[in-house]
């Protein structure tokens, strides 16, 4: 006689019936979908300029012939970086992109990753600096982004696709989502990291708050501010991919037909281009971060 | 000479509750069941301290006796539980927040023992910090800064950052820093504890010289009796949150004040501290033309006999004869 006969539930784990739960589901499905609708027009209007710049960002991008984008970015990164190497290496990376006939797709993922970070910068920096000045805002943001942070990426798309619907700007708000929650701890890490005593001199001349903030606090954390930069543009490049399948043009898209068609080759010539994009803004980046950093060094 | 600044009974206790406790502890509760039954710290008992304008009061105190905790209170880093704190009259514990920024920007300068200088800015723009504060003009700013960091010796380090200086600089930056904010009040935390023994007597010297001419008061906070000897017009002595003996350095070796306060006198080097004033007399009358001033230290007054050749001296203060010292009192003081 074995233990499933003793008891039935001892292996079979006990569960609502299957009509109880399809009844649940639907009245809160159906309370949700009539929920958006009705707020569909606030979304619309909420959403339309998130969209101009967007498009207006892309149109830049793609429209603007490839031989000034390209002059462009290098300068950009020789004057962050201030390094040869990383410059020429960029150089030979979007080429070696364009070449490959990839450089229209190239641009649209430009510019979202361009927009999703600056506006992840915008809305985590104000976050970070009240966690950081307030111990209340702390104890309530550091569960939300912890949450955030484990959350799967694809789990993400489940409400905005609801709320949002299916498109550019929908994918836009996921990627921000994801990638803001670096942006806030480093802000909030650089800003608690600056030393009591400096504060304390600051405080001792006096400083108001508002001259501690911007005078002291912030400068001292700007290179943790920038490693928390460095990372949001990581991980709006991972999730640009993603969020292809919420109708995301450019590389991430390309990606996910060949998957869908097995695609080797165009699979993989996507794969290493927004991995070649990934590279130069991290060690463009990474190299900023590390000239911010350098005055405080002691004797270099 | 007046009192700037008058500390009256003065009381921190730390703790969430701490107001609801200064009663009991103005009424006996002892520190030790202040800390075990209800948990908090008393860190400040019944201060009373006055500076006098113009001169070098020095804190005395090891660590945890609440020095920094004390200094801390007159520019108000910390808030007071009970007491106050008077400057110039104005009870600075009433203060709102604009009018104690504007107070510690027109009144208050303070060097840090570990300097607390800013990192990302160059030894001239940290020298001149405290002149932004106050809404100074960049031009103006670095010409007031250029001139203290030459006068603290720093000539040619203005655009260096404050890392690339050694700890002895850096206080200079720090020193230069407080002198440019023409503050009359400064406030001096351990500042030379963490240089190197002829480093912090350089400085010494140089905080000497300066206050010759600056007049400045100054609070000094040190752990070490013969730095506060050194600088101290007065000395005041903080043990455990509580002033065990305050007066000249001189009233403090010769008449310790209990048993603590004996056990650093007697370390202390009595032929630098101690002057001749006290021992006018001791030689009885004699006659000799050879004079010392009152201020004589022990130690000078020997050595000046020594190589004048003579076995006693008049003390004089002025033109008026103290009275007369002979070669073996002064000795005798100096073994004691």
């Amino acid at each position: 006689m074995s233990l499933c006969d003793f008891a039935d539930f001892v292996c079979r784990f006990p569960a609502f019936n299957d009509a109880d739960i399809r009844m649940v589901r639907k009245s809160i499905d159906d309370g949700f979908r009539s929920f958006v609708r009705e707020i569909a027009p606030a979304i619309d209007t909420l959403v339309a300029p998130i969209q101009k710049f967007l498009n207006g960002a892309e149109a830049l991008f793609v429209s603007t012939p490839w031989i000034i984008i390209l002059a462009a970015i290098l300068l950009v990164v020789y004057f962050a970086s201030r390094s040869w190497a990383i410059t020429f290496g960029s150089a030979v990376a979007f080429c070696a992109i364009g070449v490959t006939g990839l450089w229209n797709d190239m641009m649209i993922t430009f510019s979202m990753v361009t927009v999703s970070t600056l506006l992840a910068v915008l809305i985590g920096m104000p976050i970070g600096i009240c966690m950081a000045l307030f111990n209340g805002v702390q104890r309530v943001m550091n569960p939300i982004l912890d949450v955030m942070q484990t959350l799967p990426s694809f789990v993400y798309l489940i409400p905005v696709v609801m709320v949002f619907g299916i498109g550019k700007v929908p994918g836009l708000i996921a990627v921000v989502i994801y990638a803001v929650p670096p942006m806030i701890r480093l802000t909030n890490l650089g800003i608690r990291l600056v030393s009591e005593e400096t504060l304390e001199a600051a405080e001792a001349y006096g400083a108001s708050a508002w001259q501690k903030l911007c005078g002291v606090q912030l400068p001292l954390a700007l290179p943790t501010i920038m490693a928390g930069v460095n990372q949001t543009i990581m991980m709006s490049l991972a999730m640009v991919v993603v969020a292809s399948m919420v109708g995301v043009g450019g590389l991430g898209k390309n990606v996910l037909q060949s998957i869908n068609n097995q695609f080797f080759t165009v699979g993989i010539l996507n794969g290493f281009a927004v991995v070649a994009i990934a590279i130069v803004f991290d060690r463009a980046s990474q190299a900023y971060g590390r000239r911010l950093q350098k005055h405080w060094e002691a004797g270099k | 000479m007046s009192d700037i600044i008058r500390v009256r009974n003065l009381i921190k206790i730390f703790g969430p509750r701490a107001g609801d406790y200064v009663d009991k502890v103005r009424n006996g509760m002892s520190k030790r069941e202040l800390n075990e039954e209800h948990g908090h710290v008393l860190g400040l008992y019944d201060i009373n301290m006055s500076v006098p304008a113009g001169e070098i009061l020095v804190v005395m105190g090891l660590s945890g006796s609440g020095k920094s905790t004390l200094i801390r209170h007159i520019n108000r880093l910390i808030d007071p539980t009970d007491g106050e704190i008077l400057c110039d009259g104005t009870d600075i514990t009433r203060l709102n927040d604009r009018e104690l920024r504007d107070f510690r920007q027109r009144r208050m300068a303070m060097v840090f023992q570990k300097f607390a200088l800013l990192p990302h800015r160059t030894v001239n723009e940290n020298v001149g910090y405290g002149l932004e504060l106050q809404g100074i003009s960049p031009e103006e700013r670095r010409r007031r800064a250029g001139e203290w960091i030459e006068r603290v010796g720093l000539h040619g380090y203005g655009d260096l950052f404050p890392n690339q200086l050694s700890g002895g600089m850096q206080q200079r930056v720090g020193l230069a820093r407080a002198l440019t904010s023409n503050a009359d009040i400064l406030l001096m935390d351990e500042a030379y504890s963490a240089l190197d023994p002829l480093i912090r007597v350089d400085m010494q010297n140089m905080l000497l010289d300066l206050q010759k001419e600056l007049k400045k008061t100054v609070v000094f906070i040190t752990h070490d009796l013969d730095e506060a000897l050194k600088l101290g017009n007065r000395i005041v002595i903080l043990r455990e949150g509580v002033i065990n003996q305050q007066g000249t350095g001189e009233e403090i070796v010769l008449n310790p004040a209990n048993d603590y306060v004996a056990s650093f006198v007697k370390e202390v080097n009595r032929g630098r501290v101690l002057t001749i004033e006290h021992l006018a007399g001791r030689a009885g009358p004699a006659s000799t033309s050879f004079r010392l001033d009152r201020a004589t230290s022990l130690q000078q007054a020997l050595r000046a006999m020594g190589a004048a050749g003579t076995e006693i001296a008049e003390v004089v203060d002025g033109s008026r004869v103290l009275g007369t010292v002979g070669y073996r009192n002064i000795v005798d003081v100096m073994v004691q």
